[in-house]
């Protein structure tokens, strides 16, 4: 028997849906005293899109066998998924408050026991061999879902991911998208004054990977990219997304302390009017 | 055992068209056969094996069985984070292949030598170990593992084991499967390719070998340590984190871990190279 043809959610206007994943975000962090809300900040847009757009998933059906798969390789930056998830019917809305809290689902790091969620992560370097394999099985067996991987900068430091990056490239898995949230602050310090990793476009290309850069909050122009995909037949496509960590909320952004700190009910307030702006949505 | 577990593969494969196998650039004059037979469901990633090992868990969790395959501590220390995260965690049926086991590449010095691999492997909850004696229970234990699809890893000797068994014998995890009669009050049990050793050190004792063993498989231990008086392990491994500390600490606390006289490899083989032969008598495994 053959198969019906998997219908993907309605999509829908992605900036409000950004507005209020940055808004479900803050008070996340905020309820569970959790860190990363930086980082979350950072990827709000590209998520917003995807889940609001361009990635071919249903709630009704996560685990459809034709659905795209979405790999967050930076785990950290789970509440931005989560929230997502719960903005779009995969889970109950209600399951954001327990985030972080003794026997939630909603661990601190992507799970994949969570409905939508394909994969744990929280180490870095692991999202990308494991899409790779994904991406290999779906083209080996002809299927035509794709696999999109949400990668951080830093975690580039990893061997595991030029190993995937090799491999793709030399399998020809134009089925694949890593999303690189290029925010150029990792940890410490900012990316350069780390572990370099410019030039990164050309450094990508040399490895044998169609190369696209945006700006990771524009919405316009990551749909357009997303959209456009496959983007040379043969060649994996790596999607480098310039980004602000702690984007949307003044105080947070491009300062590496929000990497750790969660806000107080003063700085949540402020930063949530901040979100909302005049639409007060967040 | 290599040559039983690659044509055993091979024939399940036949059978089961959901088996891959991923090698990391390793399996000269081994994997010929399956690449040409199924070059759909084979892969050479390369000298990668962080990669290969995501990459498995990857294809796993579309619905492949992947073995992946490679030397001693490649496919294991050198990727232990994607078993323990990506494999073990998500529970796939990943089973990680490694060729020489114990000191088999004895002269190839210690970057080849797999001694320490149970200690790692046995801290997964979900993993099976596959440790087969010889040949027909490289076999079983493949059979096994494509029936109970899960995180494994199969550690085989190298190739020309004696064969011990008449038949192919039935495995399942924790069972101990009867080898040689003798003396049943004193007896000798294996794991792995020390099964050898064990054979040549009965003295009138019984020969017992367990080729599947887990964390979960401990609980079945303490009904079959009861049956003996004596129970003498064996194991090309070092003692700290290997099978004999494994079935020991299932009856911790208890009389019965004084029945338990563990026999592994001493560190000292860490710092030598010799033959397999060599390096087993040093490290006391062989008399």
């Amino acid at each position: 028997m053959k198969e019906a043809p998997f219908v993907a959610a309605e999509p829908q206007d992605t900036q409000p849906l950004a507005r209020r994943i940055r808004g479900q975000a803050l008070r996340m962090v905020t309820r569970a005293k959790a860190s990363h809300i930086g980082s979350a900040l950072s990827i709000a847009d590209i998520v917003a899109v995807l889940y609001g757009r361009t990635l071919r998933v249903h709630p009704a059906a996560p685990d459809h066998p034709q659905r795209d798969r979405f790999i967050l390789s930076k785990g950290h930056a789970c509440v931005a998924v989560y929230a997502a998830l719960a903005e779009t019917g995969f889970i109950d809305p209600a399951l954001l408050d327990s985030y972080g809290s003794d026997g939630s689902m909603l661990m601190a790091h992507i799970s994949h026991k969570v409905p939508g969620a394909e994969f744990s992560t929280g180490a870095l370097g692991h999202g990308l061999p494991f899409g790779t394999g994904k991406a290999l099985a779906a083209k080996r067996r002809g299927q035509d879902w794709r696999t999109i991987v949400l990668t951080s900068d830093g975690e580039w430091g990893e061997g595991s991911n030029w190993e995937a990056a090799l491999f793709a490239a030399h399998h020809g898995l134009d089925n694949l998208v890593c999303i690189i949230d290029y925010n150029k602050l990792q940890s410490l310090k900012t990316v350069d004054e780390t572990l370099r990793l410019e030039p990164l476009h050309s450094k990508f290309e040399a490895f044998g990977w169609a190369v696209r850069e945006v700006d990771g909050h524009d919405h316009g122009a990551l749909v357009a990219a997303l959209e456009a995909a496959p983007w040379e037949p043969g060649r994996p496509m790596m999607l480098i997304a310039h980004t602000i960590k702690g984007k949307g909320v003044s105080f947070m952004e491009n300062r590496v302390e929000w990497h750790y700190r969660n806000p107080t009910p003063e700085l949540l307030a402020q930063a949530l009017t901040e979100i909302a702006g005049e639409k007060g949505d967040a | 055992m290599r040559n039983a577990f690659i044509e055993e593969l091979t024939a399940l494969a036949e059978s089961h068209d959901h088996i891959a196998l991923i090698v990391g650039d390793l399996g000269y004059s081994v994997i010929e056969e399956f690449a040409d037979r199924f070059p759909d469901r084979f892969v050479n990633a390369g000298v990668a094996e962080q990669n290969m090992t995501g990459l498995a868990a990857g294809m796993a969790s579309e619905g492949y069985h992947v073995f992946t395959y490679s030397i001693a501590n490649f496919p294991t220390f050198r990727c232990a984070e994607q078993i323990r995260n990506d494999v073990d965690h998500h529970r796939l049926p990943v089973t990680v292949v490694a060729v020489g086991g114990g000191v088999a590449y004895g002269a190839l010095g210690y970057s080849h030598h797999a001694v320490q691999d149970y200690a790692l492997m046995r801290a997964m909850p979900h993993m099976t170990i596959a440790a087969p004696g010889d040949p027909l229970e490289t076999r079983a234990c493949l059979r096994w593992l494509v029936a109970n699809p899960g995180p494994s890893y199969l550690r085989l000797g190298k190739a020309g084991e004696p064969r011990f068994h008449d038949s192919i014998p039935d495995v399942a995890p924790g069972r101990w499967v009867k080898v040689r009669d003798g003396d049943d009050d004193s007896i000798l049990l294996s794991t792995g390719a020390a099964l050898g050793a064990a054979m040549s050190r009965a003295e009138g004792r019984a020969v017992w070998s367990l080729p599947l063993w887990s964390m979960a498989a401990k609980a079945d231990q303490p009904a079959q340590i009861a049956r003996h008086e004596r129970v003498t392990t064996l194991e090309d491994h070092l003692a700290d984190g290997g099978f004999g500390s494994w079935l020991t600490e299932s009856v911790a606390g208890t009389p019965a871990a004084g029945r338990i006289e563990p026999i592994a490899l001493s560190a000292e083989i860490c710092d030598r190279v010799a033959g397999q032969s060599t390096l087993n008598r040093i490290g006391g495994l062989t008399l």
